[in-house]
């Protein structure tokens, strides 16, 4: 288990792509890093991307990502400084552009319901474990296909070590 | 057995059979992309791959932002006009050609049998040819364009079996809203869905392709329907008039690739829908399966509708709100988006343009028009749309304070009339 607690903030079911990065934003804002942080989460959470830190997670209910293929609402996350989703579980698109992009997409429905906002989590992706609410919850590990992709810190990267 | 689903990726991956779960590799026929090509060509620079490596398999629209509305989106376009160049991609359609789903079915780019994985998260669409396809991250493009290949998971199988016929005044449309609702925005999540059942007989191609696209908003990753006698007259109608030089090979190499369902396909899944029960539905603000019978929301507010996407811009959609507002003047603004020039085209010579103009509506320039927010239509603070497209998430349209309603076009074109939501038939 690693020493570092994650600090959570806690979403709803079928958070979709638009309201993770909207839509009039697509074609204008692809790879600034700063631009994309501002955005997060803009028609969800107003507050989440000026008091967002690095290392926070989220945790959502079902089905998170939702919508658009829009990789933005992958990346927006990640530069905003979150570590980790922690979902029951994932749209597909949502959840192989989040594997692509180097951010850790976690299904885990049990731990759902016994955390809030501001609550804290430790995370094993070595173990597969979730410690939060002095209980640790088990999660499934990836394909092995699938998380030489994720350990490359994402689909780029892997590709460029691969040759 | 294996579904259609499985055959057709059991032949993509050079495999004799595949079982869901396992992790393929394929090699689409077809990567498409469009708007985002500028966006991904950026991503394909950080790899050393030169060159794309199959061109002739890529396929790119402009259609999500046209004509651009800003400098900004403008020069989006003047990048992709410029890889298209380097790269010597044939198969770009430009401004105004219409949305990528409809421009690639008519133009016999996708036919049954074959694959396509797109930058588009309503690439679910091609199943109405028979086709596999499925949306994807604009890093897969990238990575497509660089290796030609990309893993995936072979889904689980959700069947809808269709039974009946819909009543008058009730569409596909109307079928998928009330599959959302029922089964939920999750509720064919990973899987791909095949309908199948003597129901199918009874819809069009337009209707058959806005089922297949909705299957999107079931979190399904492909939808399919079998080809069949209206499949083939479709294509042939269509193919003649875009590629009238060779449609005839063309046909024959969709009729030599195509793949039907075998009798004893195994399922995960099995639902039957007997079409003469659907009712006219509505999804209501902010969530796709967030949905109710037309009925029981008949008399809200209805400050503005729009008709088109690549869920419900078709002619036959076209010619339901033209029919409609025939004769009469709109109490709310109209926007009418064909999906394709194609479309624009037949409803021009059909009457149907004249129509929905002299009775106040506007009609914009193929594309996606305001479906995700860009430009040409997006909502004011507080205002409420009803909307023939595919998703009414809050900030959708461009206005976190918007609401969206989405309902078949001739319930959109029938509440433009009074100015609330109401079914044509109580007009």
């Amino acid at each position: 288990m690693t020493k570092t607690s994650h600090r959570i903030w806690k979403y709803g079911d079928n958070i979709n792509t638009d309201v993770i990065f909207p839509g009039k934003y697509t074609y204008t804002i692809s790879h600034d890093p700063q631009e994309l942080a501002r955005h997060a989460l803009e028609d969800l959470d107003p507050t989440f991307a000026a008091r967002a830190r690095m290392g926070d997670v989220i945790v959502a209910g079902r089905n998170f990502g939702n919508g658009s293929s829009r990789e933005q609402a992958v990346t927006c996350l990640k530069h905003a400084g979150v570590r980790a989703v922690i979902a029951h579980s994932f749209a597909r698109i949502y959840y192989r552009n989040a594997i692509n992009n180097g951010l850790l997409a976690i299904e885990c429905p049990p731990i759902v319901d016994c955390v809030e906002t501001g609550d804290l989590l430790k995370l094993d992706m070595a173990a597969h474990e979730i410690r939060a609410c002095e209980r640790t919850f088990a999660f499934a590990p990836l394909p092995a296909e699938v998380r030489v992709i994720l350990d490359a810190g994402g689909l780029i990267p892997y590709l460029l070590a691969e040759l | 057995m294996p579904t259609l689903t499985e055959q057709i990726l059991a032949r993509a991956s050079g495999r004799k059979r595949v079982v869901p779960g396992e992790i393929v590799v394929i090699e689409p026929d077809v990567t498409l992309s469009h708007d985002n090509s500028a966006a991904i060509a950026k991503i394909f620079a950080q790899l050393p791959h030169k060159r794309v490596k199959y061109p002739e398999r890529l396929a790119i629209t402009l259609d999500h932002a046209v004509p651009p509305p800003t400098p900004k989106h403008a020069r989006n376009h003047a990048e992709i006009r410029e890889f298209v160049r380097a790269q010597g991609i044939q198969r770009f359609y430009e401004v105004g050609r219409g949305i990528c789903h409809q421009v690639l079915c008519e133009e016999g780019v996708v036919g049954p049998g074959m694959t396509l994985l797109g930058a588009d998260s309503h690439s679910p669409h091609y199943g109405w040819l028979g086709a596999f396809s499925a949306g994807i991250g604009r890093s897969e493009v990238a990575a497509l364009w660089a290796t030609g290949q990309l893993w995936l998971r072979v889904p689980e199988t959700l069947r809808i079996n269709l039974t009946g016929s819909l009543r008058r005044g009730v569409t596909s449309k109307d079928l998928t809203l009330a599959l959302i609702g029922r089964l939920g925005a999750d509720g064919a999540a990973y899987m791909a869905v095949e309908f199948a059942g003597e129901g199918l007989a009874k819809l069009t191609p337009d209707s058959r392709a806005a089922l297949t696209n909705m299957m999107a908003e079931m979190g399904a990753k492909s939808a399919c329907i079998p080809p069949d006698d209206i499949t083939w007259r479709w294509l042939r109608d269509t193919l003649a008039r875009t590629r009238p030089q060779d449609y005839e090979q063309r046909l024959d190499f969709f009729e030599a690739n195509a793949l039907y369902p075998l009798a004893d396909a195994q399922v995960a899944r099995e639902r039957t829908i007997d079409l003469s029960e659907v009712e006219p539905m509505v999804a209501c603000p902010h969530t796709v399966d967030n949905t109710l019978p037309l009925s029981e929301v008949a008399g809200r507010r209805v400050d503005v509708g729009f008709i088109g996407t690549c869920t419900n811009g078709r002619l036959e959609d076209l010619a339901a709100a033209a029919e409609l507002v025939s004769g009469r003047q709109l109490r709310a603004r109209l926007l009418v988006i064909p999906a394709s020039s194609l479309v624009l085209r037949d409803a021009t010579e059909a009457g149907y343009i004249t129509a929905l103009l002299e009775a106040g509506a506007v009609i914009g320039t193929p594309g996606c028009g305001p479906c995700m927010g860009n430009h040409m239509g997006v909502l004011a603070p507080g205002e409420v749309c009803i909307s023939s497209a595919n998703r009414n998430f809050r900030g959708r349209m461009g206005e976190p304070t918007a609401e969206i309603y989405l309902a078949n076009p001739a319930v959109v074109a029938a509440s433009c009339l009074v100015g609330k939501l109401i079914h044509p038939a109580d007009l």
